[in-house]
């Protein structure tokens, strides 16, 4: 870390901290929920979800709202949502489905993930832009 | 076993940042494919695949696997840069970044899955 300007530093130390969390919060959910329903990718489902509808929010307020915040983005944006969402896990899981010959689940999780997730960060967005408009 | 999830998850984010941001500032400028998170997204992929083939499990999984790579990829902003990149009036190039990534993404994942079992 020598050499590295404070400024930066601080951003990695906000993205590190949020993404700890995400972490925390993605596999607690993940043993939680797994161990209880004993199978299905919907714990991913749910999580991926919900961090793109957060991160739909934060994006649109940070950059349209609150310009002057530096260390929002980082740790809330890049470290939280970033780390709390998953992209990996969700290609084992639709690599699992498909060896095991389960196109039709497989299909439906892909689809259902990339719909859901994109509708709930177009809402988010839209909210926060509504809000902006009226006040 | 949680301070273990916490500091690779954290690690695992650190990560990402640097790769999209080496990758991201010498390719991006507003409105181009997101080319940094597509590469974090892929080779985290890969190296998932890769730990499931080489049968990995318990606690040695849930930290390299979900807390490490689980935080280096990322799903959220995968759907911010192809939302964001629709808006801009490329809805090719949003539907290209989702189409894209899933289908190298598990082909990806289906490599490092093949690799793995014959480590």
């Amino acid at each position: 870390m020598r050499g590295v300007p404070n400024r930066d530093r601080r951003e990695l130390i906000a993205i590190f901290l949020g993404g700890a969390a995400g972490a925390l919060l993605r596999v607690w959910l993940g043993e939680t929920f797994t161990n209880a329903a004993a199978e299905g990718p919907w714990a991913t489902f749910t999580i991926n979800v919900s961090g793109s509808f957060a991160l739909g929010y934060l994006a649109t307020r940070l950059q349209d709202r609150l310009p002057l915040s530096t260390y929002r983005r980082p740790l809330l944006g890049t470290g939280f949502c970033g780390a709390y969402t998953t992209f990996s896990t969700m290609q084992v899981e639709i690599l699992t489905m498909l060896e095991h010959h389960r196109y039709g689940l497989a299909a439906t999780y892909a689809v259902a993930s990339i719909a859901a997730g994109y509708l709930a960060l177009w809402v988010a967005t839209a909210s926060v832009r509504r809000v902006r408009v009226i006040a | 076993m949680w301070g273990g999830v916490a500091i690779l998850g954290g690690a695992g984010a650190i990560a990402r940042f640097m790769l999209d941001g080496a990758i991201g500032s010498r390719a991006m400028r507003a409105g181009d494919f997101p080319l940094g998170t597509f590469a974090v997204n892929v080779s985290g992929a890969l190296l998932l695949g890769l730990l499931s083939g080489a049968a990995l499990t318990g606690d040695a999984l849930v930290l390299a696997g979900a807390a490490t790579l689980g935080s280096y990829t990322t799903f959220s902003t995968w759907m911010l840069e192809s939302q964001r990149l629709a808006e801009d009036a490329d809805a090719n190039g949003a539907l290209l970044n989702i189409l894209l990534s899933l289908a190298v993404g598990v082909g990806a994942a289906a490599l490092g899955h093949t690799i793995g079992a014959h480590l």
